[in-house]
């Protein structure tokens, strides 16, 4: 019973800071995936490569990167603290932008190849019939590009649960306060709490694979774009 | 209609580049932009629409210029009032019939469409005898339905002009030339003038009035089939048509 207490604060934090994270990607991602794959504009491919490299890149390595821009000496976060006596380092907010940087390339890939395959001459006739600029993107382009986001977003919000290395760097482990489900099963692994470790594993696992099922069926019922063509 | 189109536009592919020198004026109420794939036509129709940007000429529709690029007048698509047919008719998938139709009127941020505007998408969908697929999805429409609703679609917004890119080359014969006769019905009725893209010689012989052949990117030939005052096609003109909301 003491173990199951103990497992409910962290799933807590981490059902909060990976929703956060994932609002966070998503807002980002789908804005700059909407760019570029609109707008022809130089340096366009290493911008899609900038945005991708958190798939690729160790956690570790870019945790160093969010603690060089936002670390209390940090590019942006010197500015921070000298404004507003804030740093991120060691909260839990801290713990949100790692995981929402980690988990963005999700969003934004998905994103960028479903607004890619939205054809072209919908825009154009929504255009003829009077819509600006903001409303061809909210009427035509989001909801025919939506399936194919949503299924990125719910992939996003299952790789920020389970994330590890950057929020360890970024925001520690400190338990009740930093410290998601990924840090506390590691906790309990380390101080032989098998008891406390299985139930925390069983948690993280059970939610993952409900995200993912439910993602795997939104891809799968794509229907109207692929009829149409 | 008095349309003056002179514009150039140099496109850079992998393929290699194109060139678009494209110059005709009509009085006409029909005008038949004729000539090969890829020569230039489509480009020319969506330049009059404003769905792409020349790189210079001009383009002026009843005496309002659309289109200048030495005095950098570039209207946007929406405020151009030129209703435009695509060559698949580019019905939004995820709407239905009735929705499609109603676009148009519709605000930004507007829920419902106004009972006036809901009454006009119905009027609409009587006159092209399509009342009855109002809760369909586009997919499950043939070819001349959604035709009928690409049509409806554009003529809602009342707009000055029509443009048709290649209306019937994704037809079977027999209801191209049903939908031959409906367009002129259509147009008749509308008292609407219309650009045609196409390049099947039976299209000319049925709506040219003005004629404008392509090749290669440049108009070979201007050609003008009536005159302004004559009445075209009186033998269509007799056909039925409910047309009391026009």
């Amino acid at each position: 019973m003491c173990a199951v207490m103990r497992s409910v604060t962290p799933l807590l934090l981490t059902l909060k800071v990976a929703g956060l994270a994932t609002l966070a990607a998503f807002l980002i991602g789908v804005a700059l995936a909407w760019i570029l794959s609109r707008r022809q504009f130089w340096g366009r491919d290493w911008l899609d490569a900038a945005l991708t490299l958190p798939l690729v890149l160790p956690p570790t390595v870019l945790g160093y990167y969010i603690i060089v821009l936002l670390g209390r000496n940090g590019w942006i976060g010197r500015w921070l603290y000298e404004q507003f006596g804030f740093t991120l380092m060691f909260t839990w907010q801290g713990a949100v932008v790692a995981s929402s940087v980690v988990s963005l390339p999700l969003v934004f890939k998905a994103a960028r190849s479903a607004f890619e395959s939205v054809d072209h001459d919908f825009e154009k006739a929504a255009r003829t019939l009077g819509l600006s600029e903001t409303g061809v993107f909210f009427r035509i382009s989001l909801p025919l590009a939506w399936r194919g986001i949503l299924a990125g977003t719910m992939l996003a919000f299952a790789r920020a649960m389970g994330e590890f290395g950057a929020t360890l760097m970024v925001a520690g482990n400190l338990p009740g306060r930093t410290q998601t489900l990924s840090l506390a099963v590691y906790d309990a692994v380390q101080a032989g709490n098998d008891q406390l470790a299985g139930i925390l594993v069983g948690i993280t696992s059970a939610v993952c694979i409900l995200v993912l099922v439910s993602s795997g069926r939104i891809f799968k019922t794509q229907y109207l774009r692929e009829v149409h063509r | 209609m008095l349309i003056h189109v002179d514009v150039e536009k140099t496109m850079v592919s992998r393929g290699g580049r194109f060139t678009l020198q494209a110059a005709f004026s009509s009085e006409e109420e029909f005008v038949v932009l004729f000539g090969p794939s890829g020569s230039g036509k489509t480009l020319t129709l969506l330049s009059i629409a404003g769905l792409s940007t020349p790189d210079s000429g001009k383009i002026a529709f009843n005496g309002r210029v659309l289109f200048d690029s030495k005095n950098r007048v570039d209207v946007p698509a929406r405020h151009r009032d030129i209703g435009y047919l695509f060559q698949d008719y580019a019905l939004f998938p995820h709407l239905t019939v009735f929705d499609n139709i109603g676009f148009g009127l519709k605000r930004n941020l507007q829920w419902r469409l106004s009972k006036e505007d809901r009454r006009r998408v119905q009027e609409h969908m009587e006159v092209f005898e399509i009342s009855h697929l109002a809760r369909s999805l586009p997919m499950a429409l043939s070819g001349g339905q959604k035709q009928r609703v690409a049509l409806a679609r554009a003529l809602i917004r009342k707009p000055n002009c029509l443009l048709l890119d290649e209306p019937f080359s994704s037809l079977d014969t027999l209801l191209r030339r049903k939908l031959r006769e409906e367009l002129a019905r259509v147009q008749a009725a509308f008292k609407i003038p219309v650009i045609m893209v196409t390049h099947d010689p039976a299209d000319i012989s049925a709506f040219a009035q003005t004629l404008v052949v392509y090749d290669t990117g440049q108009v070979r030939e201007v050609k003008h089939y009536l005159k302004k005052d004559r009445q075209p096609h009186a033998s269509v003109l007799s056909l039925p048509l409910s047309g009391s909301v026009l």
